[in-house]
């Protein structure tokens, strides 16, 4: 997998931050030539991933650290995508806690892992040493998760999204 | 009548069988809460249907399905009915991934969301 220079992000965990990240973030995809209904995914994920470390991380507090990276990436069959990581030193949760809520309930709360999930092509939380969290996703050009999203799925391919997610 | 109770509702309609609430920006983490609280006091007066127009928001995040999902709860209590309309591709996109798209009933424009 080929990489080049990342793009950082600092900002402080307030929600009036995530404008900004978003509008960045959609720069970005353009240039690496992501269409409409990718970017905003990508804008997407970064955005939910963001409001859980703020809401559940650092527990509302609004003046504490994440830092967002973004890398232009090629997978090992060529296609070009974007990685991403978000680091916080909020609080530590199991990694192998963090999953989205079944859909068949219709209620407010718990579907940013089932987006983030669901519009990421690879998803990983870890617990790195110094605390705090860190996620690593990556969304490609042509991916999997292209194919779901922005198109109403049929029972197919939501029963291929939902074993994604897992 | 036209009110301003946040900086997403632009406006706020009645009509004899529906209350309409224009919104417009981002409906995200930092907008939802005080959203809720508007559409909340909107919900109280019990209006049959309550219609959400939403061509002028360009994206939503969980946060702001939660807050619709919500105030669907309360106006189905009454036997209320909340109807969206002008529903751009980003939004709906979140709409049909979270599949409130199969619980939300969403219109083309005003005139079927009034009479849906």
């Amino acid at each position: 997998m080929s990489q080049s220079v990342p793009i950082e992000l600092n900002i402080t965990s307030s929600a009036k931050c995530l404008p900004v990240v978003r509008g960045a973030v959609e720069k970005m995809a353009k240039v690496e030539g992501f269409g409409e209904m990718d970017s905003h995914a990508l804008v997407l994920a970064i955005d939910e991933a963001l409001a859980n470390v703020i809401e559940h991380g650092y527990e509302g507090k609004d003046d504490q650290p994440i830092t967002i990276a973004l890398m232009s990436v090629k997978s090992k069959d060529g296609h070009p995508g974007i990685a991403v990581t978000v680091r916080d030193k909020g609080r530590q949760v199991d990694p192998g806690k963090i999953k989205g809520r079944p859909l068949e309930e219709v209620r407010p709360g718990g579907l940013g892992v089932h987006i983030i999930k669901s519009v990421m092509d690879e998803v990983e939380y870890s617990c790195p040493p110094d605390g705090g969290m860190l996620l690593r996703m990556v969304k490609y050009l042509g991916g999997a998760a292209s194919a779901a999203f922005g198109n109403a799925p049929e029972e197919g391919q939501a029963k291929g999204l939902a074993q994604k997610g897992e | 009548m036209s009110t301003n109770t946040n900086n997403l509702v632009k406006e706020v309609r009645k009509a004899p069988e529906a209350t309409i609430v224009a919104l417009s920006g981002d409906v995200d983490l930092h907008h939802s809460p005080a959203l809720h609280a508007a559409l909340v006091d909107v919900a109280g007066d019990r209006p049959k249907r309550l219609v959400l127009d939403m061509s002028g928001v360009p994206y939503i995040d969980s946060s702001g399905v939660g807050t619709f999902v919500e105030v669907f709860g309360r106006v189905t209590a009454y036997k209320g009915k909340m109807v969206f309309f002008g529903l751009n591709d980003r939004v709906r996109s979140v709409f049909e991934i979270t599949k409130l798209d199969k619980f939300f009933v969403i219109c083309q424009n005003e005139d079927q969301a009034t009479q849906a």
